[in-house]
Order: structure tokens, then C-alpha cells, then sequence
């Protein structure tokens, strides 16, 4: 008769511990999904109250971005212009260099060089921004200047090209993480028939992890797209509609630091537009991240 | 039958392990391995698994060379220019110009059809379009797949059943008009009835190429090779005719072997 009631006992004590973990896991869960329901939230919200101030065409298609003077523009293609301009010279430089370093180090590096390589270049990941910003500022952009004189001290091409740096090793390391996945089974393959090391890697493994490596590519854009500090403290933060990387600007990013930091009141309009422009963002590297999610999972199914 | 061995031995030979030794490391995979293969006949190597018929068989394209730390000893002779295969003066890519490889388990590329066939050709720096053509004609009609694909050439070659992927593969082998082709153990991915497709084919490369074949399976052994080859443990044992070894085989260990007898 003891007997069962004990196991009963031992039962419910294990079932109230399960009960216990299982709480845990939830609330550790829910709390993250309800931040960021929240961050949608007020994002949306505030907005909501800023356009209906300022009509979504104007927003859209006006060519000025002044929401601080009197004669207030709201037109954030400004600011789309810089954080487009910026990123492609970032761009321009992570996917060469990411790619080729990927691919050195996942077919040619000996087992120590990678064994070495991989940490220092999630170490580059791990550099503050703002350290960036400030080699961009300091040293990139003094050293373009004696390649073009007229290129002034605040400019998109030393921001984008160090924001560039910067992306290289997400870019390399994800994309070397795409190339290992390719079975080896797949190389002898390319080897049996006489092909060399260069060949194997650019006709077999780099087609075979072509959507693990454009899933760097997307992620290496949403970095690009997102990335703050070195644009606010290289780029200049003047609004201005251009796509010549040669000239300063603002970006999405730049302006909402340079509004949250300065002592807008509250509730005013010129406040209510860094969550506009926040909104904007946030949808464009909402898209990045699905198109890259989407082909990751993608490069997942094929082994 | 010594009549018959006497004429035999007299073929031609496609190639000679001399000696042949191999060490993953500091592990001894072959020991001194002697063995003729024969030109434009079918050598089987049997024997249980771990023995070393992988490993001697990717002795003769140079395989390990892919990875640190493996090393060989003795040579390959290959004829008819008595080449060294394992010479360190050989590059292996030159051996695996002439010596092609079918996998265990089918290894299309993540290409169409066609370019998996073209693949050795482009590699050799082949670009013209009308040569490709023909000989990814050929090649797919020798692996005995043209009829099933000639009118889905683009399509991915992941797309294929296994034993079509085989055959896929076999053709992407021999495009490249291979003198010795090594298979490992190339249908033991498959029903039996791609097996018995793969089986008739390898039975009419035979006209063209020389071919060596891991197996485990004893009855595809006898069915398809002339020699058979039986390892234990890193050394051959015994090499013979194919109905010499099964019949009348001159050791004890591979009569327990091939009567099922074995440990
Ligand atoms: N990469 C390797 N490193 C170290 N040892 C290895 C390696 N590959 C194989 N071996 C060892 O070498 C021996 C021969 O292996 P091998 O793969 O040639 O056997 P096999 O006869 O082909 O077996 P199976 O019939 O199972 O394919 C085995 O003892 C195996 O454990
Ligand atoms: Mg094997």
C-alpha cells in the first residue's frame, strides 16, 4: 500500500518541477516576443501620429528632409539616399573581400591558418562601431584626401568603405560556414575528374552553397543598412539627396541619433519623424532578413 | 586450367601495385600489396569491411593526397607509359586525368545534366560547344541514361532516381574517355534493379576501359569480374580469376570468406 502512493508522490514532485522549467521557458519566451511586439508597437503608434500630420506622398516624394526648420520637409528619400549610397560603398567592399576570404579559408587555408583566422575575424565583429567611426574619420578619410583634395572631411565613400570593413567578417564567416556545409563527397567528386583546387571551389562548392552564401550577402546588407555610429560620426549627418558617395550625408540611422540626442521637446513633430524614419528602417531590414531567412532555410534543405 | 592461367597472365597489363603500403597517419592501412590488373577486364577486390579496399583504391588517383598526414609507399605502375602513380614527381591531377572514379554514393554536382557530364571536359579547358555536345552524347549513351534524359539535358541532376544519379555519375566519369575507372562499391545505394543496370553496363565498359571494383557483394563479384581480388586486413590474400577464386580458391581464409564461413 505504501508503495504506490510514494511513486504517486516522486510523480508529482517531478511533475511540478517540469511545471516549474516549463513556467521559466515561457516567460523567458514570452517576454521576448512581447518586447518586441512593444517595439512595433510604439513604433507604429507614433508614427501613425506623425502622418497624420504629414501625408504619406510627401513623406514618400518630397525631395527635401528638413523636419527642423520652419519651412518643414518631410521627404525621406533624403535620407534613403544616404543609407543607400553608404551601403553600397560598404558593399562594394565586403562582398569581394568576404567572399574571397571565405572562400580561402574554406579551401585553401591548412587546418591552422583557419584554426587562427576564424576567431580573428569574429573578433573584427566584435569591435565597437564607434571605433569605426572614428578610424573612418581620422585616418580613412584624411588618407582619401590625398588621393582626391576636394573631398571634404565629412563623406559617405570613408563611412561606407569602413562600414564596409566592418561587414567583411559576417560576410566571410557565414559564407565559410555555407562552403564547409558542402559535402566532401561533392569535392572528391570534382577532384576524381582532374579538377584543381580553384576549379573544385568555383565550379562545385560555391554553386553548391550559393543561397547559404547570398544569406551573407542579405545579412551583410541589413548590418549595412542598420549600422549607426560610423555614418553619424563619419558621413556629416547633413540631410542631402544624393547617391555620389564623394559628398557628406544623412542616413536613416544618423538622423534618428542626432534627433534623440538633441532636446526636441516631446510630442513634437520634428520628434514623432525619428519614428517615421525608424519605421522605415525597420521594415527595410525586416525585408532583408526574410529574404535572407528564407534562403537559408532554403540551403538547409538541400542536405 | 594452368593452360588458361598461362594464357591469361599473358595479357596486357593496365597497371601494377609493387609493394604498395599505405599509412593514415601512423595507422598501417596496406601492407605491401602485389597485384596485375589487367587491361580491358573487370578486377573485383572483395573482403569484410575495414580490410582496405577503399583505401588501395583510392591509391590509384591519388585520393588521400586530399588529406593531411597520409602517406605511401612502393609504387603503381601504370602502362603503358610506366608512369609512377604514386610518385611524388606525378601531379595527381594528371593521374586523375587518366584515371576516373565512380562514388559509393551517388555525387551529382548541383548542375544541370548536362553540365555534370561536360564538367571533366570544361575542366580540361574544353570550350567548344559542338565537341561537348557529341561527347555528353556519348557519354550518357554509354552509361546507358541517354534515352531517359535527352530531353531534360537542363534539369538538375539531383532531380534523377539514385540509380539514374549513378549512371549520371558513371557518364560524368567516363566523358572524359578515362584508361582505368574505379568504382566503390557503386551499387550499394541501390534496388536491385539499378543494380542490375549498373552490372550490365560495367559488364560492357569492359570493351573500352579497364575498370576496378570495390564490392561487397560476392554474388555481383562472381557476376561481373574477370580477377577478383580478396583483402584482409590491409594485405591481399589472394588474387586470381574470378571462377578460380570462387571455385577453387588456393587459400583457406578466403574460401571461409566467400562460403560465409568467415569470423
Ligand atoms: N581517414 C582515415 N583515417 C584513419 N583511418 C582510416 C581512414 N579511413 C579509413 N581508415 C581505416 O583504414 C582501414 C581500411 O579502411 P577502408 O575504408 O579502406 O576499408 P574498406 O575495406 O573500404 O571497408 P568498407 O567495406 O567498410 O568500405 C580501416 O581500419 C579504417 O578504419
Ligand atoms: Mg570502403
Amino acid at each position: 500500500m505504501p508503495q504506490p502512493s510514494d511513486r504517486l508522490k516522486k510523480d508529482f514532485s517531478r511533475h511540478f518541477k517540469e511545471r516549474v522549467i516549463e513556467a521559466i521557458l515561457f516567460l523567458a519566451a514570452f517576454l521576448s516576443v512581447f518586447t518586441t511586439t512593444a517595439i512595433v508597437y510604439i513604433l507604429v503608434k507614433e508614427s501613425w501620429i506623425f502622418f497624420q500630420h504629414v501625408p504619406l506622398t510627401d513623406f514618400l516624394f518630397d525631395t527635401q528632409w528638413t523636419p527642423l526648420f520652419d519651412d518643414a520637409h518631410y521627404g525621406i528619400m533624403v535620407l534613403l539616399s544616404g543609407t543607400i549610397t553608404s551601403s553600397m560603398v560598404a558593399l562594394l567592399v565586403a562582398i569581394p573581400l568576404g567572399t574571397i576570404i571565405a572562400i580561402y579559408l574554406s579551401e585553401f587555408a591548412p587546418f591552422s591558418i583557419r584554426e587562427i583566422a576564424k576567431p580573428f575575424l569574429e573578433l573584427l565583429g566584435g569591435i565597437p562601431t564607434i571605433i569605426y567611426g572614428y578610424f573612418a574619420l581620422l585616418f580613412v578619410t584624411p588618407l582619401l584626401q590625398k588621393v582626391f583634395p576636394e573631398l571634404p572631411g565629412f563623406n559617405l565613400l570613408s563611412a561606407g568603405m569602413v562600414m564596409g570593413v566592418m561587414i567583411i567578417p559576417y560576410v566571410a564567416s557565414l559564407s565559410e560556414d555555407a562552403m564547409r556545409a558542402v559535402p566532401m563527397a561533392l569535392r572528391e567528386g570534382s577532384y576524381a575528374t582532374g579538377a584543381t583546387r580553384l576549379q573544385t571551389a568555383l565550379r562545385v562548392v560555391v554553386p553548391a552553397a550559393t543561397s547559404g552564401i547570398a544569406a551573407a550577402y542579405i545579412l551583410g546588407i541589413s548590418r549595412a543598412v542598420g549600422e549607426t555610429m560610423i555614418l553619424a560620426v563619419a558621413a556629416g549627418m547633413q540631410p542631402n539627396l544624393t547617391f555620389n558617395p564623394a559628398e557628406p550625408g544623412a542616413t536613416i540611422t544618423s538622423f534618428i541619433v542626432q534627433v534623440a540626442l538633441g532636446d526636441l521637446p516631446h510630442g513634437s513633430i520634428g520628434y514623432q519623424t525619428i519614428f517615421a524614419a525608424g519605421l522605415t528602417l525597420m521594415l527595410l531590414t525586416l525585408v532583408f532578413n526574410l529574404i535572407g531567412f528564407y534562403m537559408r532555410k532554403k540551403y538547409r534543405e538541400v542536405y | 586450367m594452368i593452360e588458361i592461367n598461362m594464357q591469361e597472365t599473358q595479357l596486357p597489363l593496365k597497371a601494377e601495385a609493387r609493394n604498395l603500403s599505405f599509412f593514415y597517419g601512423s595507422f598501417q592501412a596496406l601492407k605491401n600489396v602485389n597485384m596485375p590488373i589487367y587491361e580491358k577486364r573487370v578486377t573485383s577486390l572483395i573482403g569484410p569491411s575495414g580490410c582496405g579496399k577503399s583505401t588501395y583504391l583510392r591509391c590509384f588517383n591519388r585520393m588521400h593526397d586530399l588529406y593531411p598526414g597520409n602517406r605511401y609507399e612502393g609504387a603503381i605502375d601504370f602502362h603503358p607509359d610506366h608512369t609512377d602513380l604514386l610518385s611524388p614527381k606525378v601531379d595527381p591531377i594528371e593521374v586523375r586525368m587518366r584515371i576516373s572514379m565512380v562514388f559509393q554514393k551517388p555525387n551529382p554536382f548541383p548542375k544541370s545534366i548536362y553540365e555534370n557530364v561536360a564538367y571533366g571536359l570544361r575542366v580540361r579547358g574544353e570550350s567548344a560547344r559542338s565537341v561537348i555536345d557529341d561527347k555528353v552524347e556519348a557519354a550518357l549513351r554509354s552509361a546507358a541514361l541517354w534515352g531517359e534524359v535527352k530531353d531534360r539535358l537542363n534539369e538538375q541532376g539531383a532531380n534523377l532516381s539514385g540509380g539514374q544519379q549513378q549512371r549520371l555519375c558513371i557518364a560524368r566519369a567516363l566523358a572524359t574517355d578515362p584508361e582505368l575507372m574505379l568504382f566503390d562499391e557503386p551499387t550499394s545505394a541501390l534496388d536491385p534493379i539499378a543494380t542490375a543496370s549498373i552490372e550490365e553496363l560495367i559488364t560492357e565498359l569492359k570493351e573500352k576501359v579497364t575498370i576496378l571494383i570495390v564490392t561487397h557483394n560476392m554474388q555481383q563479384a562472381a557476376r561481373i569480374s574477370d580477377y577478383t581480388a580478396y583483402m584482409y586486413i590491409g594485405e591481399m590474400v589472394e588474387f586470381g580469376e574470378t571462377d578460380q577464386v570462387f571455385i577453387k580458391p588456393n587459400k583457406k581464409e578466403t574460401e571461409d570468406y566467400i562460403t560465409g564461413r568467415f569470423g
